[in-house]
């Protein structure tokens, strides 16, 4: 069976989400205890340098910063040093509608913070303007705390030096819970979707290496030892040999398996690779190596639900001790 | 620095068309022509290389290991020296070129490949970013560049005029690339991030490139113009975007100058400026003048397979060594927001 050069290739939505907790540290589980608290801190490097947000390390030499409790607080207004009007927010953005990114220099720091400034319009927002922060209502101890910048008509105060500051509150913040998601459209390629559209349709099949001659179940499209593109599509099983097997004691979330159950490597009929696949209609103490199975469908599902005996005799270990 | 006491060159370069989408394809069949072709112009198979080395970014797969599964297009049997950074493949080709100036090795294969077409790229490059005052604003790669856009304006060292003309020049040259994704200039369109108009912004697109790297003999022996690597360095600046000046690049300017790129005049540069106002703070930090020629290719302004992008400027330098229409050759890539991080090679030819 050749290959049809341009199948209709598989697609599906995969979703991420990684709500990561992350632990601060004394730097900047300070700073985002301060923004809770309504209250921007910077820190002092030792060659005088205000840096807001504080690092951890003094970016210049490298020196820690954490120990040397130089915290400074420094004024909720500031100086855009850059912007840019940002016409179509994106989810997770600071304001749902039209807004700037600014990088702001608040009064006594030396360096500048990104953020959003609400504003009416590109045509009402220059570097050099003067903006405040906007604090959200509820505040946990984040950058978000920071709403977004509005702009400042006070002119600018006359320069003073941020204040030192003992960095102490009472209940710091000292974990952050950061959640993302992210969406993609997966492809598994032409080989793999030749190979589940044949599983749909209740065949097994594998793809052969032009080269080395080896049936690959499940095909990749390219032989993993060889590194050529797999071409030629080969029907494999539907019976087989367990090569090697393990007793899962351990019920997996969200899985509706009683446990134990057996999950194996199982050498398919006319196949060079053994693939995985759970093992059913047998007890699980009576699973062995060399059992032969074949695959068991259950109706309107893509893939087999699981493998069972056939009742032939056992595999001889000469049959597949290659493909352990 | 010292010179390389090693002769190092490309002797091997290929990619694939850069593609907005490649749905029909897995990374590894995407990849695997690029790799067919590097080893059958030198006639090199797997089991001959001394050392694999890799470039991607599971954030663009949203797979964790995503890498490990191109290894089938390499054919690692017998296993195979291999390693992969989760950076674009440049960063692969400095470390190949280390394990080769360590002498364990003789050749090496270089691979990158970027699907940015699976996800949302602005939205997937935001979760690179700081995860304390950055990433849960969600800026994304077109508003980070926005500002650095807007920082070179203020700055009086660009405008929207001048921004358009780099755009124009970069998509006109990508015609006669046959590997570029937008072969021809563009409108410059809609504001996207204002200053930045659709015009400054890389297409999105998903494509892999391979490099073979050789020592000495071997190289002239494999290629029949080696592009030597006369130098390369990589040099990264802190990671905020508040704490540097966003118009100015020092990390090149200090790669450029520990590579050996102002010993002597280049014929061309091959940059990897994704943005417009990008390749204005380059083209300063590497005092590359109208003499010189910057991305013959289209640069990453015509296609930009996110991780393969920094390694094609290097083999597109190099191609144009072994074809004898250049003698030496600047080659840069960069990574992170703003100009962050970044390398640079310098390539060179045989005298005739």
């Amino acid at each position: 069976m050749q290959a049809d050069p341009a199948p209709g290739s598989l697609t599906a939505p995969l979703t991420l989400s990684f709500p990561f907790t992350r632990s601060l540290g004394p730097v900047l589980g300070t700073f985002l205890t301060g923004l809770r608290e309504r209250v921007v801190l910077g820190i002092r490097t030792p060659a005088g340098r205000v840096l807001v947000p504080p690092t951890e390390y003094d970016p210049a030499t490298g020196a820690g910063l954490g120990e040397t409790g130089a915290f400074v607080e420094v004024a909720p207004t500031g100086t855009v040093t850059t912007w840019a009007w940002n016409p179509a927010p994106r989810p997770g953005q600071p304001l749902a509608h039209p807004f700037a990114w600014v990088l702001v220099r608040l009064d006594g720091a030396d360096t500048a913070l990104l953020h959003a400034l609400d504003a009416p319009g590109p045509h009402a927002v220059r570097t050099g303007q003067r903006v405040r922060i906007r604090w959200a209502a509820e505040r946990t101890g984040a950058i978000t705390d920071i709403a977004c910048f509005i702009p400042d008509p006070a002119p600018a105060a006359p320069p003073r030096p941020a204040a030192p500051h003992p960095g102490t509150f009472p209940d710091p913040v000292t974990t952050l819970t950061a959640p993302a998601r992210l969406d993609y459209t997966h492809t598994p390629g032409r080989a793999q979707s030749r190979h589940l559209t044949a599983l749909a349709r209740h065949e097994l099949t594998g793809e052969r290496c032009p080269a080395c001659a080896k049936v690959l179940v499940p095909p990749r499209g390219a032989c993993p030892t060889c590194g050529v593109a797999t071409t030629d599509v080969v029907p494999v099983g539907p019976r087989g040999t367990v090569t090697t097997f393990c007793i899962v004691n351990i019920k997996a979330k969200d899985l509706a398996i009683d446990v134990p159950y057996v999950y194996a490597h199982i050498l398919l009929d006319g196949a060079d690779l053994p693939l995985h696949g759970r093992i059913d209609g047998i007890p699980h103490d009576q699973v062995r190596m060399g059992l032969r199975v074949e695959a068991v469908w259950t109706p309107g599902t893509r893939h087999p639900a699981h493998y069972r005996p056939t009742g032939e005799p056992d595999a001889p270990y000469t049959a597949y001790e290659e493909h352990l | 620095m010292t010179r390389p006491p090693a002769d190092i060159a490309v002797v091997a370069f290929a990619q694939t068309p850069c593609r907005p989408r490649t749905g029909d394809v897995s990374e590894a069949e995407m990849l695997l022509p690029a790799l067919r072709a590097v080893l059958d112009a030198t006639g090199l198979r797997t089991g001959d290389l001394g050392f694999v080395c890799s470039g991607s970014s599971d954030y663009l797969a949203g797979r964790a290991f995503s890498f490990t599964l191109t290894l089938d297009a390499v054919g690692a049997w017998p296993p195979v020296p291999e390693s992969h950074v989760e950076m674009d493949g440049a960063w692969a080709l400095y470390e190949a070129w280390v394990r080769l100036l360590t002498g364990e090795a003789d050749t090496a294969l270089v691979h990158a490949h970027g699907m940015s077409s699976a996800g949302t790229v602005r939205d997937v490059l935001s979760r690179t970013l700081d995860p304390y005052t950055l990433a849960p604003l969600w800026p994304d790669a077109v508003a980070l560049a926005a500002l650095q856009a807007q920082a070179l304006i203020d700055a009086g060292r660009t405008d929207e005029k001048d921004l358009a003309a780099v755009a124009h020049r970069n998509r006109t040259a990508a015609a006669s690339n046959p590997h570029a994704q937008l072969r021809g200039p563009r409108p410059q369109g809609d504001y996207v991030v204002q200053p930045l108009r659709t015009g400054d912004c890389p297409p999105v697109g998903d494509g892999a490139a391979a490099v073979v790297l050789a020592t000495g003999d071997t190289a002239r022996r494999l290629c029949d113009h080696p592009a030597w690597i006369r130098g390369i360095d990589h040099r990264i600046e802190p990671h905020a975007p508040g704490l540097r000046d966003l118009t100015a690049s020092p990390s090149t300017r200090l790669a450029a100058e520990n590579a050996g790129a102002f010993d002597a005049p280049v014929d061309l540069a091959e940059l990897h400026a994704p943005f417009t106002a990008q390749e204005v703070v380059l083209r300063t930090a590497l005092d590359l003048g109208d003499d010189v020629t910057v991305n013959p290719s289209g640069g990453a302004l015509a296609a930009n397979p996110l991780m393969a992008t920094g390694l094609i400027r290097i083999g597109e330098a190099a191609a144009r060594i072994h074809r004898g229409e250049a003698h030496r050759a600047l080659a840069h890539a960069t990574s992170g927001p703003c100009l962050q991080h970044n390398l640079v090679a310098v390539l060179e030819g045989d005298r005739p």
